[in-house]
């Protein structure tokens, strides 16, 4: 015969405990997953690479315009666009396959708690990110002589991973609105020209008049001008201007994401 | 001091841990209304409980509203009228959701992963899981534990979804179509699963269009249609009031070859009917002993002969085929 005890009521304490390993196993699973699928992991970080290595370092090699290193601009530029591929097609296109496939409703079934499972798709696509933003700082520091100091790094790193949140929102619409089949190409559909029109392929003092007023909506170019202001290259716009851009954009997608997955609930 | 016992062992061997407890209710749905955003009437005040230590196997045709009733109890779903309990509780918090388990008819879980991180993951989930090799055994995955999800054969996928369901050890566990694609030396392995979990306590709540599994399972059955109940009982009374007699007589269907012809064999005391096909003859009767020993005193020639319960599939699709002609 067992000793007899009222069981306590669970403290929050222990709660909380578990719910960080749950965090921690869901993100390190996540990370793996990814990783392993390897059409997602070569092309994730390879492309931004690829683009970096060939117009950053081949084509224009060791140009310097208006006392700019191409080289470093590009440095910058590029860690957005492979951050933004990270969150957009990791978190996006993996919410969405799952979603299509059944597979979240098992996990909202289960006691999972769910901003385990979005803050772990999340982390994951930060931890993507900084393995890209590194690649191509290494690149950029041993083949172009890019220097790049400690602190400057530092601050590529912080912006690449806060950067994710917009774009992982994003992402999160574009799962709850658009079907399985149909979400790679939308996504990049809205990838590539965003990108462009940000600045992030060609400098956006290049682009016309009007498209840099276009880009003032396109939260690509905040960012870049935010990860460029680390490096003293940002052209416009005061940075508190682009936080609020950002921020702006997050609520934005927030909200459409809130709204998509309230009907998808009802229609469920 | 009593009660203090009791509470320690129901927090100890789980909720149904205690031997003389009344029926305790585990799951509720009560004057359930489900009506979608597109005007489309799911359940139509549907009322069913689930009780400690029972197999209860949910029937109906597709669109019967089946799916909807197990969402709205595994918390996916907020009815639009009455109200739905799991353990007390709301399903749709997840504290509520630490005593269940699901296993759902899923197209595809993450591909890359191994087994054992799958199993891990759900594990990681409950305060109380199950040992990770008793999850195994239990879901006979000996030997697969190592391989990737998209590495596995669909019986093993499947019973890697009933591993997951496992996984927390839970008092109610939902099984969608659970051996939907296994073999029949799965089917019967996970059977033989299904039971043990009655036998400890477990709830089981089972939907299946393998009617053959839900009469070898269910201690009871609930039949829906249209968003409402058709009716409940153990399977033989579920049999008998699908073929039109009352649910206090036990049915037999008594087939053999005999020469004795149909008027005879209806007047035979306890028959309720008789069909012919070809040479062999089906005889459905309430009193089958009292029916066979006539048949043998007047046909001694009778051979093949075969006595069984009704089909479940009979009874199923009467009962749910009545419901056009009503009102």
């Amino acid at each position: 015969m067992s000793t007899t005890a009222i069981l306590p009521p669970p403290i929050p304490f222990t709660r909380n405990l578990r719910n960080l390993r749950i965090f921690l196993t869901e993100t390190q699973c996540e990370f793996v997953r990814l990783l392993r699928t390897r059409g997602f992991s070569l092309s994730i970080i390879g492309f931004p690479v690829a683009f970096y290595i060939f117009f950053g370092l081949v084509m224009n090699r060791g140009q310097m315009i208006h006392g700019v290193s191409v080289a470093k601009y590009m440095l910058a530029t590029y860690s957005v666009f492979g951050m933004i591929g990270a969150a957009l097609f990791g978190i996006g296109i993996g919410l969405s396959g799952e979603l299509s496939a059944g597979w979240l409703e098992l996990k909202r079934a289960s006691p999972m708690p769910p901003l385990a499972y979005l803050l772990a798709k999340c982390s994951s696509a930060m931890a993507f990110g900084v393995i890209i933003v590194c690649l191509l700082s290494l690149l950029g520091v041993t083949a172009a002589h890019v220097s790049l100091t400690a602190w400057e790094f530092g601050r590529l790193i912080g912006l690449t991973v806060v950067g994710v949140i917009p774009f992982a929102c994003m992402g999160m619409a574009l799962a709850l609105l658009v079907p399985f089949n149909s979400a790679p190409g939308f996504a990049n559909m809205i990838y590539l020209p965003m990108s462009f029109c940000g600045g992030l392929w060609i400098p956006i003092m290049m682009l016309p008049h009007v498209m840099q007023k276009f880009a003032l909506l396109l939260p690509t170019y905040h960012l870049s001008q935010l990860v460029l202001g680390a490096f003293g290259y940002a052209s416009a716009g005061s940075a508190a201007s682009h936080w609020m851009g950002l921020l702006g954009f997050t609520l934005i997608m927030l909200g459409i994401a809130w709204v998509a997955f309230r009907r998808f609930e009802q229609n469920s | 001091m009593n009660a203090i016992h009791e509470l320690a062992e129901a927090g100890s061997t789980g909720y149904c841990g205690v031997s003389e407890a009344p029926k305790v209710a585990v799951a509720s749905l009560t004057h359930v209304i489900k009506r979608y955003a597109n005007g489309v009437l799911a359940l139509d005040d549907l009322s069913l409980t689930l009780h400690c230590g029972e197999i209860v196997a949910l029937l109906g045709p597709n669109g019967a509203g089946k799916s909807t009733a197990v969402k709205l109890m595994m918390g996916l779903s907020t009815p639009t009228g009455g109200s739905v309990r799991i353990f007390g509780g709301d399903p749709r918090q997840t504290a509520t959701r630490l005593r269940t388990g699901v296993m759902l008819q899923v197209g595809r879980a993450p591909e890359m992963l191994r087994v054992s991180e799958h199993i891990s993951i759900f594990r990681g989930y409950y305060p109380n899981p199950m040992a990770y090799a008793d999850i195994i055994r239990a879901a006979g995955l000996a030997g697969v534990e190592s391989r990737m999800f998209g590495q596995l054969s669909g019986g093993q996928k499947q019973r890697m979804l009933f591993a997951l369901s496992l996984a927390g050890d839970p008092d109610l566990i939902f099984l969608d179509e659970p051996t939907a694609g296994l073999d029949v030396e799965a089917r019967r392995g996970m059977w033989t699963q299904i039971r043990s979990l009655a036998e400890r306590g477990k709830t089981v709540l089972l939907t299946t269009h393998y009617l053959e599994e839900a009469d070898a399972l269910a201690h009871r059955i609930i039949v829906i249609n249209k968003g409402r109940m058709v009716c409940e009982g153990t399977p033989a009374e579920v049999k008998s009031l699908g073929s039109g007699t009352s649910a206090s007589r036990s049915l037999k269907v008594i087939r053999c070859s005999t020469s004795l012809v149909v008027s005879t064999l209806l007047a035979i005391p306890g028959v309720t009917n008789v069909e012919a096909h070809g040479p062999l003859t089906s005889i459905t009767s309430t009193q089958a002993e009292a029916t066979l020993r006539e048949m043998l005193a007047l046909d001694q020639n009778l051979h093949s002969l075969e006595v069984q319960s009704p089909a479940l599939e009979d009874a199923f699709l009467a009962l749910t085929a009545e419901l056009p002609s009503e009102g």
